[in-house]
């Protein structure tokens, strides 16, 4: 086996290694929507985040617009704040309204951006004025109790 | 003013462990341009012995003096400029397999040389020629017979022109034709580079009949020296049942064991 | 048992424990010495390129056969555990997950220990055997630089390779047998899996894998091969202990990176 023959076959070796890495990078993973474009950042306080984790999607009607980058715990006023990396080519108004929403029934949970009718855009470092919390199972579970209950007594009256 | 031997071993003695020592107090000079013989049963310490003129060991008292310098004192780099110096062919040859016998030839030049590719190709067959093995230059070790493995790694060995060569049991294995091709080589290349050889060997007769001058060891030292003609007719116990090859004598035909009888589980008489 | 033999035991195990422990010692010594003197290696870099081919060119087809067989099965087990739950739609993630978080590095890791490990193992220890390294010596070169370190950078560079290679075929044997065999939905495979596969966390922490693996697979034969018993019988125990140690120390460091990269990064 002379060398040529060898650099040949090491070549062809090398080169199916980084297909398969760039194969397992695109088709198989997230590089495909990984941003390499412009984003700018804003900013948005919930009362309960549920399950929404770092990285996690920012949609607008249905689209994915943007990340999750940081999600902190504001000590003075108890709430969730939640960083966001949106997309430079998308603005949205400044009375935008962020809420914690789920894919599907029990999928993971994204922010959903649901455009105001303010003429002024949000620029970098904004807050969101108008916010949703997630919902959580156990409280929808005692609300649904509740009312079950309240139900029970004004048939009783 | 005469000159320094080429390889001085000045009051050696040498163990793995302090306890048991495998050479005791060696005294030894050689000569530039002789081939010299050193010879002992199998455990009599020559091959420790060529180790430490390799200086692949360092003597744990005296001094080993090898072309000017005192091995124990080198560094890694002085060792291996001292190594560039010196020729060893091993016992059965240690060709590098992956290699045809060209390429094996042409690796010490290669990677000490930066010599131009032609003027290799010219050294590796002069080399080739002087073992007589220059149309085998494309065969690969595992193709050659034993005999013919020695050359290539004689060939070898001296591909740098050395001025000291070292053999370690040349003649082992061989059939009576390479024999004498090996005799006559270790003699020829020795005279015509200019060098000095050692020779560590158990085969008598043949190694007495091309070497200048003889060290003979027995568990661990030197018990006898000489010229080939002095050692034949030495009075001393050991060389005369060696060199004749008696199978019994100062080395005993039997292992230590208890008595016979015993062992045969007869009653008593 | 009496008390001198309760003893006596002990001290062996002692021995046996601190002789392994110098082993280590030693080994980590002989991997510095290589890689200071790595030099060689990598100015004349046909050397390692021809230890790539012996490590990772002859290695690919049971690599590959491999992966496709392990992604096939994956695909199958996976289809009928998930389509209990009324999840079948997502096998795609299933067989990504597993293989690019998991089987790709460690599985692609066992065969290299066993196919190309026990390989460099028994040529390095068979070349000790035949004295061509106390040759090489002798000749003023380094066998550490000209024999050693070169198999180990081949070793070093194959394995990701190897790994990624392993996890392709996986995905696409998950593909072939759930897809076009069982008859999940394409766009539902690719999608989901591509959703929840991160570039960062899931595919880049399985390359890293497959580098330390690599790494450890690789100092382990070239040690056992260049420390064996300089005997034929040497050298077959040195191969064995390669094979052994390395699947040992792969599953082991598995555990260690699996906890340090895929557990607590939830925020």
């Amino acid at each position: 086996m002379n060398r040529s023959t060898i650099d040949l076959w090491v070549g062809v070796f090398v080169v199916m290694g980084f297909v398969a890495l760039i194969f397992l990078a695109l088709r198989v993973g997230n590089l495909a929507s990984f941003s390499t474009g412009q984003t700018y950042k804003i900013e948005a306080k919930f009362g309960n985040i549920g399950g929404l984790k770092v990285r996690g999607p920012v949609k607008s009607a249905g689209v994915v617009v943007g990340r999750v980058v940081d999600v902190r715990f504001d000590n003075e006023s108890y709430e969730a704040v939640v960083l966001m990396d949106i997309e430079q080519g998308y603005q949205f108004p400044r009375d935008t309204t962020a809420k914690i929403l789920t894919s599907g029934i029990l999928g993971e949970q994204y922010v959903g951006l649901e455009a105001g009718g303010d003429a002024k855009m949000l620029a970098g470092g904004d807050r969101l004025r108008l916010t949703q919390s997630a919902v959580v199972l156990e409280n929808l579970i005692s609300q649904f109790l509740f009312n079950k209950a309240a139900e029970g007594k004004d048939a009783a009256k | 003013m005469p000159q320094e031997p080429i390889v001085e071993i000045r009051n050696v003695s040498f163990g793995y462990e302090a306890a048991r020592p495998v050479l005791r107090d060696i005294d030894l000079a050689i000569e530039r341009g002789a081939v010299v013989g050193i010879m002992g049963q199998s455990g009599c310490g020559k091959t420790t012995l060529l180790r430490i003129i390799m200086g692949a060991l360092a003597p744990t008292r005296g001094e080993a003096r090898v072309l000017g310098h005192a091995t124990a004192e080198l560094e890694r780099d002085g060792l291996y400029a001292m190594r560039r110096k010196m020729g060893m062919l091993f016992q059965f040859g240690a060709l590098f397999t992956d290699m045809s016998v060209f390429e094996n030839v042409a690796f010490p030049m290669r990677e000490h040389g930066g010599l131009p590719e032609e003027v290799i190709h010219d050294l590796v067959m002069l080399k080739l020629q002087a073992v007589g093995l220059r149309g085998a230059a494309h065969l690969r070790p595992t193709e050659l017979s034993g005999g013919m493995a020695r050359r290539v790694a004689l060939a070898r060995s001296i591909a740098l022109d050395p001025q000291l060569i070292l053999y370690d049991e040349p003649f082992t294995g061989l059939d009576p034709i390479s024999f004498g091709v090996i005799v006559r080589l270790i003699r020829e290349l020795n005279d015509s580079l200019g060098a000095t050889s050692v020779i560590v060997t158990h085969d008598v007769q043949e190694a007495l009949g091309v070497v200048d001058y003889v060290y003979f060891m027995a568990a661990g030292r030197v018990i006898a020296k000489g010229t080939p003609d002095e050692i034949r007719s030495s009075p001393e116990p050991f060389v005369n049942q060696f060199v004749n090859g008696k199978p019994d004598g100062p080395v005993p035909f039997h292992y230590p064991a208890p008595d016979y009888r015993a062992d045969l589980e007869l009653a008593p008489a | 048992m009496s008390l001198a033999t309760l003893r006596a035991r002990i001290e062996r195990l002692g021995a046996a424990m601190s002789s392994y422990v110098w082993r280590i010692g030693y080994a980590s010594r002989f991997l510095f010495y290589m890689l200071v003197h790595s030099g060689t290696a990598l100015k004349r870099f046909h050397l390692t390129i021809a230890e790539i081919y012996f490590a990772g060119v002859l290695s690919l087809i049971i690599i590959l056969v491999s992966g496709l067989f392990v992604g096939m099965v994956l695909g199958l087990q996976g289809y009928e555990t998930l389509q209990r739950f009324g999840a079948s739609e997502s096998l795609g993630v299933l067989v990504a997950l597993s293989l690019v978080r998991e089987l790709g590095p460690v599985v692609a890791g066992l065969l290299f220990a066993s196919r190309a490990g026990s390989a460099i193992t028994a040529e390095i220890g068979l070349m000790k055997a035949t004295e061509q390294l106390s040759a090489m010596e002798m000749m003023a070169v380094d066998p550490v630089a000209r024999v050693v370190a070169p198999r180990f950078w081949g070793g070093v560079i194959s394995m990701p390779l190897l790994a990624a290679l392993f996890s392709a075929m996986g995905v696409f044997g998950g593909y072939l047998v759930g897809v076009q065999l069982i008859g999940v939905d394409a766009g539902a495979f690719w999608s989901q899996m591509q959703a929840a596969v991160d570039l960062r966390n899931d595919i880049l922490n399985g390359v890293y894998k497959s580098i330390v693996f690599g790494i450890a697979v690789t100092w382990i034969a070239v040690f056992e091969g260049y420390d064996a018993v300089p005997t034929a019988e040497g050298v077959s125990r040195a191969t064995t202990r390669t094979v052994v140690t390395s699947s040992l120390a792969i599953l082991a460091l598995d555990f260690v990176l699996t906890a340090l990269m895929f557990t607590g990064t939830e925020k």
